[in-house]
């Protein structure tokens, strides 16, 4: 994973709360084995609106999307934050989010960025103003920049941080901890085993 | 010692590592997998030349992207789509790989991940069970620490057995009372999302407990938790009694002799302690419920079936009218429009909600000698092989055929729409799915979300009916 270092980008505002993952990505493109493409798919059913917000010119080139309360919730796939990804976003901004698509998201470098609601309506009116409103997303000091002078704070634990920031991954870290898995497993019995399972069934 | 919730219990017992700087390492006792959140899982393994760390506690199945459609004369499912059936390859290829057992498609013990691993005995109380599919909740029924994880978390299970996870916090939804007549398990649960909103339980693990909640049979159970997620909690377990014990007992991978005694004896230990506290308390009481039906496009969108749709206009917050103009747009709707009587297309009764078969029998029992109106398809869809087989030696599928539903093969069907059953434009269902969010069966079409029984009675009156009028 690529390190996360300060960037300034296009933010598109999509002000809609408990968007869900199935919006994000609908299940019929789940069929891939791979994770190509998945940034075409991105809200494909809202896109067949040509009024949509993503299919406006100065969409193109945006990096943060800003979107209403509990962005995220429903299914755990992880082709939600591919697609955004894929379409070219960088750091979602919400009040908050739902717990797997977090988790996913910070898995692959996307960050959720969680304001309070004055700042989301704020984001939300300026991006619907002026559509090449920018801002600076600084994730060291976990602040992002509005307005160029305007900073507002935002949560991120210690520890995806340190992995966004440096490009840790996160599987070489728990293999890593081999030593204590061991252990663990020595001590403790184990409860099913499938493949007896399979053998008699 | 400080008295424990059970979800504490669990996690206690699961701690691998306590790291400074870093989520606590939980270890992973069950591995759920299929053919969608998979593959690129297994490609990160190859890529780094890792092996399935614990291929003994982990099972695949197939049942996303499977056809429901009947078996052809050589008693195959034919798979028609050639992507789902190339990434149906690739989980065979990848299990075979890396040494995983498979359930394949149309096989005795094949079905909805979530049917399958309970109906093997595989989801004991206490443990912890993971999968890459969000309604992994289910399992909690059984008093195990049960989630959804993303395709990385899939790979770091696969490659290490453990996860990295913040301790969550903990929520009590306490059912008091009794559920009258016609009024479910399915219907509890809809109630509890409607009170907290889709939102209510990100950040929680819910432990589900009172009288009504512990009424109910195994199968009403998972339907319970099987929706935790639908309230943005990732986990909603109920603690393990007898119950849950006489379910289990001699199932194909549960202990037996001695080993079931002590396995018992273990846990009768795991319900949470007098005295035990939690982040947040809900309390619902069963004799005020009603059987419930969402008209919106989240599952936090339910009125009794009685009720009326509500109004944007009755909103203060902004973002909250604007997603119900919304929903109501979406769904065909007017505000305060009654939902009885409003004609519908689909009837599906199936999904890892609700297609279990104790769901099979009480729909068999109401539809029995009455017809599915003639403007209805109504599709009958198992939740796995071993379901259909023993619904099948009840005599239930003829009783769903002479009624004129659709009897299919086991799958997870219209409820996620990626295996051709799907809902036209503007179509109504009637569902026993858990998501009714846009497109989920099918773009365009409008999902409403309720038990078995009120699909039932729907299907026979071809619109949106109340099963108490016909008890």
């Amino acid at each position: 994973m690529e390190p996360i270092q300060t960037f300034r980008a296009r933010c598109v505002a999509l002000p809609i709360e408990n968007i869900d993952t199935d919006q994000i990505i609908p299940a019929r493109y789940l069929k891939v084995t791979d994770k190509n493409g998945l940034g075409e798919a991105l809200f494909t059913d809202w896109r067949s609106d040509p009024e949509f917000v993503l299919n406006r010119p100065e969409a193109q080139s945006a990096g943060v999307l800003v979107a209403g309360h509990n962005f995220g919730c429903g299914s755990s796939r992880e082709h939600a934050p591919w697609a955004l990804q894929g379409f070219g976003f960088k750091a979602v901004v919400s009040t908050y989010f739902a717990d797997i698509f977090k988790n996913n998201a910070l898995k692959n470098g996307l960050l959720p960025i969680v304001v309070d609601p004055e700042t989301l309506l704020q984001l939300t009116s300026l991006c619907q103003e002026d559509p090449t409103t920018e801002i600076t997303v600084d994730l060291a000091n976990q602040q992002i920049v509005i307005n160029e002078t305007q900073t507002v704070g935002f949560p991120i634990d210690a520890f995806s941080k340190h992995c966004l920031l440096y490009g840790v991954d996160q599987l070489g870290y728990l293999q890593a901890q081999e030593t204590a898995i061991n252990a663990y497993e020595t001590t403790n019995p184990q409860r099913v085993n499938t493949s007896q399972l399979v053998a008699g069934s | 010692m400080k008295p424990r919730t059970i979800i504490e219990k669990i996690w206690d017992r699961h701690l691998v590592a306590e790291n400074p700087g870093a989520p606590a390492l939980i270890y992973i006792d069950l591995h759920l997998v299929h053919e969608v959140t998979s593959p690129q899982a297994f490609t990160t393994l190859r890529e780094r030349g890792l092996k399935v760390r614990r291929p003994d506690r982990t099972l695949a199945t197939m049942d996303h992207s499977t056809p429901t459609t009947p078996r052809g004369a050589d008693g195959i499912i034919p798979v028609t789509d050639p992507i789902a059936q190339k990434q149906l390859t690739q989980l065979v290829t990848n299990c075979a790989e890396f040494g995983i057992p498979l359930f394949q498609l149309g096989t005795i013990n094949q079905g909805i991940v979530h049917v399958i691993g309970p109906e093997q005995g595989l989801t004991q109380p206490g443990m912890t069970v993971v999968c890459g599919d969000s309604h992994t909740s289910t399992h909690g029924a059984f008093g195990a620490l049960a989630f959804g994880i993303g395709t990385s978390e899939v790979g770091h299970v696969l490659a290490t057995q453990c996860l990295l996870q913040q301790k969550p916090k903990t929520c009590e939804i306490r059912v008091e009372g009794t559920l009258h007549p016609g009024v479910t398990a399915k219907d509890i649960i809809l109630a509890i999302i409607a009170k907290i909103g889709v939102g209510g339980g990100t950040g929680y693990v819910l432990e589900y407990t009172g009288a009504a909640i512990r009424a109910l049979s195994m199968e009403e159970r998972m339907t319970v938790c099987n929706m935790s997620i639908e309230a943005g909690a990732r986990a909603g377990m109920i603690a393990p009694d007898e119950t849950t014990f006489a379910w289990l007992q001699d199932r194909p991978h549960v202990p037996q002799g001695a080993d079931w005694e002590a396995a018992v004896a273990h846990w009768r230990t795991l319900p949470s302690d007098p005295g035990a506290s939690y982040d947040l308390v809900v309390e619902l009481n069963a004799d005020d419920l009603a059987p419930m039906i969402t008209y919106g496009t989240n599952p936090g969108m339910g009125i009794p079936v009685t009720g009326n749709t509500p109004a944007p206009a009755d909103y203060s917050d902004l973002s909250q009218r604007s997603a119900l103009d919304k929903a109501l747009l979406y769904m065909g709707l007017e505000p305060n429009q009654p939902l009885l009587g409003h004609p519908i297309d689909v009837v599906f009764l199936g999904s890892c909600t609700n297609s279990r078969i104790t769901d099979l029998r009480a729909a068999a029992q109401l539809i029995e000698g009455h017809k599915v109106a003639a403007s209805v398809r109504m599709l009958v869809v198992p939740g796995s092989q071993r379901v259909k087989a023993q619904a099948e030696a009840e005599g239930l599928h003829e009783i769903f055929r002479a009624a004129g539903a659709e009897w299919r093969e086991a799958g997870c069907s219209l409820c996620i729409a990626m295996n051709g059953d799907q809902l036209a434009p503007g179509q109504y269902a009637v569902s026993t799915s858990n998501r009714n969010f846009e497109g989920r069966q099918g773009k365009g079409g409008r999902t409403f979300l309720a038990s078995p029984l009120t699909a039932v009675a729907s299907a026979i009156s071809g619109q949106v009916a109340d099963v108490r009028d016909m008890l």
